[in-house]
């Protein structure tokens, strides 16, 4: 090999490291990757077998399937009748399905006056170029309202199948009992991390635009804030909950969605009630095509936008360590 | 327009509203913005049913700028308006009976959480009552779900945990069926609002066009209620979601959760099939057959069961057969045996339960049977509430239970095939009834002989728990209204099923 550089200097240049990469002489973990061998705990492992075995023995003596031919029987019974009437299911729908209008067909049923309105007039009289979302947030705005409350509501369900509470005793008990990775913050991944520093902003900014943008294209509330939630997510598991609890917390979930949906009911009361009464509304429908435009379609697209990211998150938080 | 008819639309909003405003509050300011928004809600359909009943029509009132086809709609008549306000009667009565058993069940940090549950399950009760429109039935039918899971699991043991995820299967099950259904009638009448299905269902059976997928949709649809409302083959996940629930949830839940999917399924059968197309098919006469069956079932399993909880709760599968036997009748006069019996239970099942609750806590909290000998005169006013419930149910005269009994069988009298089925299937039920029942109550009124093992059994006076003798006392008398005085309610029935159509 013929070489210029002496070979301490040669290895300080790029095509020295990429040399010294390729023949695998160095690993680019070491020194910038947290990094620790797994030790074995001879008694945890003796307590698991233990646990293993125990569970092993309380489960035969509860169903003692070996002597216990009813229920033997029963396992078989109901496999058999369970498939027996998911093939029924199938076929009845097959058939109900094989009489239903053709598909695409330009006399059915569903071709009437309702979605010829909505596509003839919907942008005359919602604002909105996206007639699907003219159609959800403001022709059938009061699905849509039960719809976000649903999201909340499942939250809220999530919170009590898995909040941890810090000053509760019983709670206290269980969690030095048990060994969870609940309180172990992700480690510091180099690779994670950059990724994260480019793409973080990226896809938030991306939410953004199809939340902001749900009017006059494809995108929406729902959708974008999902793309918002899993840029959270991302941040989070790149950065630790020490970084994220700086500007995300508890509170400010609980505060974030009340207001969203708080702004989204009384936005939707006003249009229904005045709508219902027969008053003018005062709010403008714009110029179709513009940001601003359309009426109430984008306060609600943000107000959902909102519910739904914070929702992605909060699921996300909840499971990894059961609360903020 | 007078202002009276924004109600309806008010109280769902308002009602909306309080669950996000419970998430940022303490768990004492969201009880108190619960009572306060059950007060004003109950007020709100007390107005509603006195406008109604004056001006003797229904009205739509137009969810926005954009009129029914095109928009959302929420219709309110004299049944509608009736069963609401009854609805909140009861909700708050179920509340205020079982306060100290939240408190003590539920952990304090999650408190606020069960009033959001309520709220907004009260909410989609209200929605699903006032609703003119399917698919907005089907999205509150949802949050009717979760919330009810909520409840159910908010007190963590490993039974209510188990107990919530069967409940959550079965009722993801129905949702499922009906939401398919929904699916179907849709493709087949391109509509979504009540009225303008039932023109075209009454079009496409006149013309005799998809006449399958018509019955299948109507048959799924069926079955996904009777699986939520718990009619007797799908009535698996009752018992523990009952029996092991905190009262109000459990008393909540027995009388209006199941009964919200009832109203519902009436709403379909004359709002969107239309009755006399729905008389004439063959899936009345499966609801009348599990139905009957329902009502003999349920009454074994209470037989057989000793923990009082789980045995007023296999009860409710009885009544709930009850129900489905009066729709499968076929009949006007079935129809409102079984909307009077949705009443009659609802207020019943409310009052055995948190009567449950307090002969249980005045005997060291046992639920076993076998142990509550005595409770009658340790906790006196439990003792007589449990037995005017018992007497409610067994059908004896003047309790509600012996009205809606008396207008079964006036119903079937009317019917030549189903006559001999139903008075049998009644009279085997009562005495069923009449057994459990009967040995509860003998039970509670046997003086304590020994002593061993009841150490820690204590006297309970009224005002330890103010409220729950309050709700008590409340749930007895309105028992007692509906058993002497039903010929009002019998009316309202009436002519709401007349603004039906």
């Amino acid at each position: 090999m013929s070489r210029k550089l002496p070979k301490e200097e040669y290895d300080k240049t790029l095509s020295g490291k990429f040399e010294k990469w390729l023949s695998g002489s160095k690993d680019p973990y070491v020194g910038h990757v947290e990094m620790q061998k797994q030790s074995i705990d001879p008694e945890y492992e003796k307590l698991k077998k233990q646990n293993l075995k125990e569970k092993k023995e309380i489960r035969e003596r509860i169903y003692d399937l070996e002597n216990n031919s009813k229920i033997r029987k029963f396992r078989k019974i109901y496999r058999g009748f369970s498939i027996l009437f998911c093939l029924f299911l199938v076929a009845m729908l097959l058939f109900a399905v094989a009489d239903l209008p053709p598909f695409g067909n330009a006399d059915n049923p569903v071709n009437n006056e309702v979605s010829a309105r909505y596509i003839e007039k919907g942008l005359q009289e919602t604002g909105a170029v996206n007639i699907v979302t003219g159609m959800i947030l403001d022709y059938r705005a009061f699905d849509t309202l039960g719809e976000s409350h649903v999201l909340f509501i499942a939250t809220c369900t999530v919170l009590i199948l898995l909040r941890v509470d810090k000053n509760s005793k019983k709670r206290k008990e269980e969690s030095d009992a048990e060994i969870d990775d609940r309180h172990f913050e992700p480690k510091n991944d180099l690779i994670l991390q950059s990724a994260a520093r480019f793409l973080v902003p990226l896809i938030i900014i991306f939410g953004v635009y199809i939340i902001l943008c749900g009017h006059l294209g494809p995108g929406g509330g729902f959708s974008g804030g999902a793309v918002i939630g899993a840029g959270l997510i991302l941040y989070l598991n790149a950065f630790g909950f020490e970084k994220t609890e700086r500007f995300f917390t508890a509170k400010t979930y609980k505060w974030m969605s009340f207001g969203a949906l708080f702004c989204y009911a009384a936005a939707k009361s006003y249009s229904f009630y005045t709508g219902a009464n027969h008053i003018e509304s005062i709010i403008p429908l714009g110029v179709p095509g513009a940001i601003i435009s359309s009426g109430l379609i984008l306060i609600l697209n943000i107000c959902v936008g909102v519910v739904v990211s914070g929702t992605m998150y909060a699921f996300y938080v909840m499971f990894r360590k059961g609360g903020f | 327009m007078e202002f009276v008819r924004n109600f309806p639309f008010i109280s769902i909003v308002l009602s909306l509203f309080s669950g996000p405003l419970s998430s940022v509050l303490n768990g004492k300011w969201a009880r108190r913005v619960n009572y306060f928004v059950l007060c004003v809600l109950g007020a709100m359909q007390a107005s509603v049913l006195a406008y109604v009943l004056q001006t003797k029509g229904a009205f739509v009132y137009t969810m926005g700028h954009f009129p029914a086809p095109w928009g959302n709609e929420i219709r309110a008549g004299v049944l509608e308006a009736f069963m609401a306000l009854f609805f909140c009667i009861i909700m708050l009565l179920c509340m205020i009976g079982g306060v100290k058993e939240r408190e003590k069940e539920i952990e304090p940090g999650k408190q606020n959480l069960y009033y959001i549950m309520t709220n907004l399950l009260l909410c989609s009760l209200l929605a699903l009552i006032y609703t003119n429109d399917l698919f907005t039935a089907y999205v509150f039918v949802e949050i009717n779900t979760i919330s009810a899971c909520g409840l159910i699991m908010i007190k963590q043991n490993g039974r209510t945990i188990e107990a919530a995820t069967r409940y959550m299967i079965m009722s993801l099950l129905g949702s499922g069926l009906f939401l398919l259904g929904i699916c179907f009638l849709y493709d087949l009448t391109g509509h979504l609002l009540m009225s303008n299905i039932k023109e075209a269902v009454a079009g496409l059976v006149s013309t005799g066009q998809y006449q399958n997928p018509l019955m299948i949709s109507i048959c799924i649809m069926c079955v996904g209620l009777a699986i939520k409302s718990a009619l007797f083959p799908f009535h698996t996940w009752l018992p523990d979601a009952y029996g092991y629930s905190t009262v109000s949830s459990a008393a909540i839940l027995s009388s209006l959760v199941s009964k919200g999917y009832i109203f519902l399924l009436v709403k379909i059968f004359y709002r969107v099939i239309g009755f006399d197309i729905i008389s004439n098919t063959k899936i009345i006469n499966i609801l009348f057959v599990f139905g009957i069956a329902g009502m003999i079932m349920g009454s074994v399993g209470a037989i057989m069961e000793s923990n009082i909880r789980r045995m007023i709760a296999y009860s409710s599968v009885a009544q709930i057969g009850y129900i489905y036997m009066g729709f499968g009748l076929g009949t006007t006069a079935g129809m409102i045996a079984s909307i009077y019996h949705i009443f009659s239970h609802a207020a019943t099942k409310s009052l055995l339960f948190i009567a449950g609750s307090g002969i249980t806590d005045c005997s060291d909290g046992n639920v076993n049977f076998k142990k509550l000998d005595g409770a009658g005169y340790r906790n006196k006013l439990a003792g007589l509430a449990f037995t005017v419930g018992s007497l409610s149910m067994v059908g004896v005269p003047m309790f509600s239970g012996f009205i809606s009994k008396m207008f079964f069988s006036q119903a079937a009298i009317g019917h030549d095939v189903k006559l001999l089925p139903t008075l049998i299937a009644l009279a085997i039920s009562t005495i069923l009834n009449a057994v459990y029942f009967m040995k509860t109550v003998i039970r509670i009124y046997i003086p304590v002989k020994d002593t061993v093992g009841r150490e820690n059994y204590r006297n309970i006076k009224m005002r330890e728990d103010p409220l729950k003798s309050a709700a008590l006392i409340l749930l007895i008398i309105l028992n007692f209204i509906l058993g002497l005085n039903s010929e009002p309610i019998i009316r309202f029935i009436e002519s709401g099923l007349k603004m039906f159509s």
